[in-house]
């Protein structure tokens, strides 16, 4: 790990990031973009994690501790809240929930 | 130049990460979920972060990918595959991609605003200094208990709240919409 610089990290978890958000705009399937927002939180947490351990403090972990207890309890609900969906309009794919629209 | 074992790790990450958004099959996506998150936790033990390395595969690679894989066969809605390929998406999200990576590119190699520290040596075990970085899973629990108490409670609150709203919310509902 001598070679391996907080850039490098940043790098990783900035593509992450970008990857994410790239599926979240571009995919159709409720659970495709689900998973692609954990992808997200995934990154902020390396990020974190990454300036925890260069900085030499705690802090940084304990954060990425009090996110994935919140990403847990987040994934629960939301795929609660999809299923409700499913029951009610029978698809998942967000094109076609435009109940609203017409 | 980053070391071997960061480049592979990263390259299993990135490309894990690339398998779950362009897969068509929402198993096959859940899967490169899996392994994306698999990676992350490796990258977490090659930043000393042990406890979390584990945390991660434990929590989300086991409970929570195994509640999307469930709700994904529960649902079994392959719709997106039948329907012809949306060209015109695709490229918008390869531009977006493209556009978004070489600004991340170029935030964190060339914009000079990072420093290019090293980590330095592997931090002790258990230091003295609670607030310190340490390898050890004791100074989360001394941190959490300390410094972190209120958050702490307000997340077991949370869990709480969640708990009883996903109970309620797959309760069967009394009178069906027609």
């Amino acid at each position: 790990m001598e070679n391996t610089t907080l850039a490098h990290h940043l790098l990783l978890a900035g593509l992450l990031f970008v990857i994410g958000l790239t599926g979240v705009l571009v995919r159709r399937n409720l659970l495709v973009i689900y998973m692609c927002l954990e992808l997200m939180l995934t990154a902020a947490t390396l990020a974190l994690v990454a300036f925890s351990r260069f900085n030499q403090t705690m802090d940084g972990a304990v954060f990425v501790f009090f996110i994935i207890t919140v990403a847990a309890a987040e994934v629960a609900v939301g795929l609660a809240l999809i299923v409700a969906l499913f029951r009610q309009q029978k698809t998942v794919q967000s094109n076609e929930l435009n109940t609203l629209c017409d | 130049m980053p070391d071997g074992l960061f480049i592979f790790f990263a390259a299993l990450t990135l490309g894990a990460a690339s398998l779950l958004v362009l897969s068509r099959n929402a198993v096959t996506s859940a899967m490169g979920m899996i392994l994306t998150l698999v990676g992350v936790a490796a990258d977490f033990f090659l930043l000393d972060a042990y406890f979390l390395g584990v945390l991660q595969v434990l929590v989300y690679a086991g409970a929570v990918m195994v509640l999307f894989l469930f709700i994904i066969m529960l649902l079994s809605d392959s719709g997106e595959s039948s329907t012809a390929y949306p060209w015109k998406q695709a490229t918008l999200g390869l531009a977006i991609f493209f556009f978004l990576a070489a600004g991340v590119f170029w935030l964190f190699l060339w914009s000079g605003a990072l420093p290019h520290t090293a980590a330095g040596a592997t931090p002790p075990e258990l230091s003295a200094n609670p607030g310190e970085f340490t390898t050890s899973a004791k100074s989360f629990g001394r941190l959490l208990y300390t410094k972190y108490l209120l958050p702490l409670q307000i997340s077991g609150f949370l869990l709480l709240v969640a708990l009883v709203g996903v109970v309620s919310l797959s309760k069967e509902p009394k009178n069906e919409v027609p």
